[in-house]
């Protein structure tokens, strides 16, 4: 099973929480920017809270997509949200672009779900249609810098999934 | 034989063309077909999209329009099959006798396919399918042995579809009513089993606990491979003894079968998945064309790549086997 | 109370294993005591178990019919194999009794004759039951899962057709090619020694928090709780629904026929029926959910109902 990096996961600990809030919540903002079709095949369930909780980072996002908010907090601190995933960080991200398939991750026991199914069972299905790529997507948000950042993340992205096997592009 | 493969949204769509599908199956966003789950599924735009980008690739696109007409609400299946008539499907997968005789009566050069949900299991009741609506194909219900199936297409002047991997019904398909007795909808009448609305996963001390509506489907150990909780694949008490009263949480896969499945006259294969993922959808495609036209030694190592994929990750062969009964 | 229309009573065919004179004798005694109008009667739910009630067929007709009763046969509700696509064809064409479709096949071999569709033929609206009224149909017993409005649109788009509705009994919720009851057993359904004779009124299923839920009975698997559309009746009979149909439980039979006789002349209160019904068929559970619009195994009462503001 990939992990984020135990090095990386200390440094996040320390670092300010309003700092992390805001790359996450510039990232969100940009994804939705770029995918209105996501939004609109989310239907009622925009207004729904859901949680990702990575169990290799200490940090928790509460998220809510009809008013793109997201919310940062420490594990243990964690805001009430309706529906919430738990798993690998690597694998949550990898979820969020569609490369991995969420059933037999949960299946496996890799992922854990709970709350409202139906607001997951959403989510999952409008991330699975809209064609995220995480590298594209923050690189679009470091201006001149682009090219560079997404390359980066891009190579980061393909270290971390190594080991999953993930057919198509 | 053709692969009729899965589609849930239009990106899945496209990965199924890509993969080497020679048909798509998929339905509209609502109660019209029997993966009516949230998130998924194609509006109006996005079907005729699909449709149109299948076509340029010389993909054919099946509509499933296999739920039962809710009586009162008939309009919204007629016009789904009005609206893929319009939009070009080149079948509908129909499982409703009245919708059936709508579609065979407004649009005789329709072609029209059984559904699985219509549980057509025998030669007469083809027979009947043909002689009432013109049906072109029936996907046959996973009831038949392989050689119940061979002795079926010979009786018969009708293409044969019949399922080869993915999610397995136990019970005779569109003839269940189970998991509308603990929740209310039906998977005839709303396009959804085991619906989400209705499941809860609860965390009991080390174990996973799923709950359907008012009911425990299953308890999972710490590290034991889950499942959803669909009623069918739960764990039950009978008496003292506690286990899998129907069937194990576990997948269809024939593809060890390809050839007698060829053998016995059947044309075309059909991956179930609407539900799954895209990245499902690719994998599960590419895998299956390959094993087409694989030998059987290269057939079994894609088979047990596809295993993990599966719920429970394990297979069976089902009803295809006579000893499954 | 008073229902100005009224209904037929009809008994369905027997889903259990039971053996032949237990089977003979059931239908001896509501021959003579029963007031139903209409029988149907046959092994309905596995191939395999013909053998036990066919030599009392004969005797059985004879004696229903003196009693005043109209026979009607069942086809199998799943056919798969040569031997039952056999059996359904010689009825189908040997039958001198109308015959009730549980299956497509018959749906087929049935066209241009006076016949019934059973409650496991899925027809949901009134186009279905257009197309085979239109095949010859006279009579469709509704299934078990409808609730009242789709049961209500039907009436009123074929005023005059004769529908029924599955009233009373453990509900048939599923059929597979697979015999849980025999695996329960540690058998196979090749080699099931008709172990399902030993549940003459199913095999309770349980979930691992105890809860009763369903009854295995052979490839059929049931509702635990028994159906009772009793109190619920009346709208629907002045809607105009013909029959009412009781699914036989081992149980005394006869009497259940006589309480939903009496509510359906007015004679008896639903809520004392149902009370006295609690005490002809002990120990289960009722549930109506299904034409409430609930989950099946739900029980509405009236009063309860009234409260909430009806359906």
């Amino acid at each position: 099973m990939p992990s984020f990096p135990p090095f990386l996961a200390r440094s996040i600990d320390v670092t300010p929480l309003w700092l992390v809030e805001r790359v996450a919540r510039t990232i969100f903002s940009g994804v939705l920017r770029a995918h209105p079709d996501l939004f609109e095949r989310l239907g009622d369930y925009r207004q729904t809270r859901y949680g990702f909780a990575p169990v290799d980072l200490p940090l928790h996002f509460a998220v809510v997509p009809a008013t793109q908010s997201l919310i940062v907090s420490r594990r243990g601190q964690s805001q009430p949200v309706d529906a919430r995933i738990e798993g690998p960080l690597v694998l949550l991200l990898g979820l969020l672009e569609g490369r991995c398939d969420a059933d037999a991750l949960f299946f496996s026991r890799d992922l854990a779900v709970t709350g409202d199914m139906e607001a997951m069972l959403a989510l999952r299905n409008a991330l699975d249609d809209s064609t995220i790529d995480l590298p594209r997507e923050i690189g679009a948000l470091a201006g001149p810098f682009s090219p560079l950042v997404a390359g980066t993340a891009r190579y980061i992205r393909a270290r971390a999934l190594e080991g999953r096997d993930v057919t198509w592009n | 034989m053709e692969l009729i493969c899965p589609a849930g949204t239009p990106a899945a769509f496209r990965e199924a063309v890509e993969a080497g599908a020679d048909a798509v199956y998929c339905g509209f966003r609502d109660e019209t077909n029997a993966r009516n789950f949230p998130g998924l599924n194609f509006s109006r735009q996005e079907m005729r999209q699909s449709i149109g980008l299948a076509r340029g690739k010389g993909v054919s696109t099946f509509v499933a329009l296999n739920t039962f007409m809710r009586a009162g609400a008939e309009a919204l299946w007629y016009s789904a099959a009005d609206d893929a008539v319009a939009m070009g499907a080149d079948a509908l997968i129909l499982a409703d006798f009245g919708l059936m005789a709508y579609v065979a009566e407004k649009y005789p050069d329709q072609r029209l396919h059984v559904s699985v949900q219509a549980s057509a299991s025998n030669p007469d009741a083809i027979r009947f399918l043909i002689e009432a609506f013109a049906a072109k194909r029936v996907v046959l219900p996973r009831v038949l042995t392989v050689q119940d199936i061979a002795r079926l297409t010979r009786q018969i002047d009708c293409e044969v579809e019949v399922f080869a991997f993915g999610g397995l019904c136990v019970m005779a398909e569109g003839r269940c009513s189970l998991s509308s007795y603990a929740t209310g909808k039906s998977p005839n009448m709303n396009g959804v089993c085991s619906p989400a609305s209705h499941v809860r996963y609860r965390q009991d001390g080390t174990d996973l606990v799923s709950e359907l509506g008012a009911y425990t489907i299953n308890r999972f150990g710490p590290g034991e491979a889950s499942g959803y909780p669909t009623l069918c694949k739960g764990r039950f008490e009978i008496g003292d003894v506690q286990g899998y009263a129907f069937e194990d949480p576990v997948s269809l896969d024939v593809v060890d079968q390809i050839d007698a499945l060829k053998a016995a006259g059947v044309s075309a294969l059909k991956i179930e998945g609407r539900q799954r993922g895209k990245a499902y959808v690719a994998e599960v495609v590419s895998s299956l064309k390959k094993a087409l036209v694989a030998s059987p030694e290269e057939r079994a190592a894609l088979v047990a790549r596809l295993r993990t994929m599966s719920e429970g990750q394990r297979t069976t062969a089902g009803a295809y086997e006579k000893r499954w009964r | 109370m008073t229902v100005t229309a009224t209904a037929a009573l009809s008994l369905g065919p027997v889903y259990f294993l039971w053996d032949g004179p237990k089977w003979r004798d059931f239908y001896f005694r509501i021959a003579d005591e029963a007031a139903v109008e209409h029988v149907t009667l046959g092994e309905t739910v596995c191939s395999k178990r013909q053998h036990f009630s066919e030599p009392h067929i004969a005797e059985v007709v004879e004696r229903l019919e003196a009693g005043g009763k109209t026979v009607t046969f069942s086809t199998l509700a799943m056919v798969t194999l040569e031997r039952e696509s056999r059996h359904v064809r010689d009825l189908i064409r040997d039958s001198v009794h109308p015959v009730e479709a549980n299956d497509l096949s018959a749906l087929g071999l049935l066209k241009g004759r006076p016949h019934s569709i059973g409650p496991l033929v899925n027809v949901y609206n009134a186009a279905t039951a257009r197309v085979l009224a239109a095949r010859g149909a006279e009579n469709i017993c509704l299934p078990p899962e409808l609730p009242a409005s789709s049961i209500q649109g039907i009436l009123a788009a074929m005023p005059g057709f004769s529908f029924e509705i599955f009233a009373f009994g453990r509900m048939p919720l599923a059929i597979s090619a697979r015999c849980a009851h025999a695996r329960s057993k540690g058998l196979t359904k090749d080699n099931c020694q008709f172990i399902c004779g030993d549940e003459p009124d199913g095999l309770p299923l349980r979930t691992l928090d105890r809860q009763s839920f369903l009854v295995l009975n052979g490839v059929q698997t049931m509702s635990n709780s028994c159906a009772v559309l009793l109190d619920d009746l009346a709208p629907l009979v002045k809607a105009g629904l013909n029959r009412v149909r009781l699914s036989p439980q081992d149980c005394d039979m006869v009497r259940v026929a006589d309480l939903y006789r009496g509510v359906l002349d007015g004679r008896i209160d639903g809520e004392g029926a149902i009370a006295d019904l609690a005490r002809v068929y002990p120990g289960v559970r009722f549930s109506n959910g299904f034409l409430h619009h609930q989950e099946g195994a739900a029980w509405v009462s009236r009063g309860r109902n009234a409260a909430s503001g009806g359906d």
